[in-house]
């Protein structure tokens, strides 16, 4: 197990050396210089200079690229140009609301998502299932943006209720953590759902029926735990995914999330910030999806045993793969 | 006597007979949800390609003494903050979203699908290197992605699809490498081998043609996401410069105003929503459509 996690962690190194790489290029090439953003249109000549000077920002590609991730492997993201604060402490600050508000997020998404999925396969083709279909699809249709204005629109304008932003009491938390939450239910729903059906028409689960245990009883404790390994893959991705990805629902609602720095930091062509930050969020998502697999083993007796030999180790991380590629 | 046997026979075989296109279409026409985002794609293709027959040019005419008016027989759909009306600017949207979105897709599925087929056939050391780089592409996520690259090259069209066509293309080359590897070991494949066909040929001819059904349904799944990604772009102000109608970027003009004129971003949110919804729709219908076994 502890060589498992070994050998993951390290192939997280070439990825994280590539996203380094590609965020750097992209900062690197991009037209358009930091100095004139951050300094304003005021600025000298000779402050721009400084500027460039003291930021490195003269030297080659290579020797930067070089430079920042000696520097990364230090634990020294750089410094922001326009706080002069290190980008890791700026990151940290930021990173307990996103997290929080993904925790937040997706204990919401489970509930709704797993507890839908498991009626509407017990039920299948019952009308409560074609209708939680429905409103799964239209859930994962919808933009997170415009569903979060619309709950403004309807919890804080119409019928006013909660506050529409900002993130300091739990007030606040309710509405962007619906927003997000109800989006990837949707998404755990249908998993649910598909991952239950394949696992009630087992012969395991006619055997418990015929010894006349009790439905619910087969329901959750027979079906639903051999259900569970693609659900808590969908689960880890979507909660990869809220530690990068709200950043627009940050904005929408004003949450002073990582999210939220990140773009703005884009806009001024921050690029410290914007590299470490990317970089951060890359991590924590890998981070997440390695822990998942860990968890398969907990959850299931089956793939713990094949951490023993080699080769059925190799065979379990596939298996994990496909799962992951089909979710 | 025993002609006429024969005759029947063959008449029968002809009866059985028929293409495997007319069954996916059969299994595609049975299923109601599908039909309707069929329906649905269609309307907003007319839309985009005929949108000055539908809802004429004056999508840039402002009229600043009938800002933010609501709904009316004049303005179906009512007018936004310059006075220009919301039903022109919806329809022309969806020409913005749709050319960005199939543009886009379509360089993600090329550069994808020829990355995913390689790795997969060749397996080993080649498929490492090009799934890691997948991965490096993966674990940035997608808005973040875009975000960044509009940001380094400017807001434009071309810059668009290029930000969301790289953020779409790791799915792409995912599926057609899982595709590819179950099909890569069959024995036909083995046959054209044998008979000194070359890797590309093997590839082109006999192992992309059978790994097609998932790569077409990730095409519309895709083009889902591509709306809803675009949207967000422009809904930040980082994608389609004004005053090109976009959904997204009508949004974001109304957000301001949310409070005392809502239906400035109902409706531009409804046509991005109906638009994703459909294509969800449609791929679902063509991922049981084309391989029965995989229908839940």
């Amino acid at each position: 197990m502890l060589r498992f996690i070994g050998r993951r962690l390290l192939m997280l190194i070439p990825v994280m050396l590539g996203v380094v790489l590609l965020v750097f290029s992209m900062m690197y090439f991009s037209p358009g210089n930091p100095e004139d953003y951050i300094l304003g249109d005021m600025a000298t000549a000779e402050d721009k200079a400084a500027f460039r000077e003291e930021h490195g920002l003269n030297d080659p590609f290579l020797v930067q690229y070089v430079h920042y991730l000696v520097n990364a492997l230090h634990g020294d993201l750089g410094t922001s140009y326009t706080t002069k604060l290190p980008v890791l402490g700026e990151i940290l600050d930021r990173f307990p609301t996103t997290f929080k508000l993904a925790v937040f997020s997706t204990v919401i998404a489970v509930v709704i998502g797993v507890a839908t999925g498991v009626i509407s396969a017990v039920k299948q083709y019952s009308i409560w299932d074609n209708i939680s279909r429905f409103v799964a699809i239209i859930g994962v249709s919808m933009p997170t943006f415009w569903e979060g204005l619309m709950l403004i629109i309807l919890f804080s304008v119409i019928l006013p209720w909660l506050p529409s932003s900002g993130f300091t009491t739990w007030r606040h938390w309710i509405l962007p953590a619906v927003t997000i939450g109800t989006h990837s239910a949707s998404s755990i729903m249908r998993m649910t759902r598909s991952s239950m059906l394949e696992s009630i028409r087992q012969d395991y689960i006619r055997t418990a029926m015929a010894k006349g245990q009790k439905y619910s009883v087969v329901i959750w404790k027979h079906a639903f735990r051999n259900a569970t390994i693609p659900v808590m893959t969908i689960i880890g991705l979507q909660f990869g995914r809220m530690l990068g990805g709200s950043a627009i629902t940050e904005i929408v609602f004003s949450i002073p999330g990582l999210g939220n720095l990140i773009v703005n930091a884009i806009k001024v062509k921050n690029a410290p910030l914007v590299q470490g930050g990317i970089l951060f969020m890359a991590v924590a998502m890998s981070l997440c999806n390695l822990l998942v697999d860990v968890l398969y083993a907990y959850v299931d007796p089956r793939i713990r045993s094949q951490y023993v030999s080699l080769k059925a180790r190799k065979k379990s991380t596939t298996e994990a793969n496909e799962v992951k590629e089909i979710a | 006597m025993a002609e006429k046997i024969e005759k029947t026979n063959i008449e029968s075989i002809k009866v059985a007979k028929h293409s495997q296109l007319r069954d996916i279409i059969h299994r595609f026409a049975k299923n109601k949800a599908a039909v309707l985002g069929f329906v649905i794609i269609v309307i907003f293709v007319i839309c985009a390609l005929f949108p000055a027959q539908i809802a004429g040019t004056g999508y840039k005419v402002q009229d600043l003494k009938n800002r933010y008016q609501p709904s009316s027989s004049e303005h179906i759909l009512g007018t936004d903050e310059l006075g220009r009306d919301m039903f022109t600017r919806i329809v022309w949207g969806s020409r913005t979203s749709l050319s960005i979105g199939m543009l886009a897709i379509l360089m993600a599925c090329v550069l994808g699908v020829t990355i995913g087929t390689i790795a997969g056939y060749y397996g080993n050391t080649v498929d490492n290197i090009l799934m890691r780089i997948i991965d490096v592409l993966m674990a940035v996520p997608n808005v973040l992605l875009g975000i960044s690259i509009v940001a380094a090259l400017g807001n434009s069209t071309n810059v668009l699809v290029l930000a969301i066509g790289l953020g779409s293309m790791p799915a792409f080359a995912r599926v057609t490498r899982s595709a590819v590897i179950m099909v890569r070991d069959m024995e036909y494949i083995e046959a054209a081998r044998a008979t000194g066909a070359s890797d590309a040929r093997i590839m082109w001819k006999y192992i992309l043609p059978n790994s097609l059904a998932p790569i077409i349904v990730q095409v519309s799944m895709g083009l889902a996401t591509s709306i809803l990604t675009i949207s967000g772009l422009s809904f930040i102000g980082l994608g389609v410069p004004a005053p090109t109608p976009e959904w997204g970027s009508m949004l974001s003009s109304g957000r301001a105003v949310i409070r005392d004129y809502p239906h400035i971003i109902l409706y531009p949110g409804i046509a991005i929503m109906l638009s994703v919804f459909a294509f969800n729709l449609f791929g679902d219908g063509l991922r049981d459509a084309l391989d029965p076994r995989l229908k839940s």
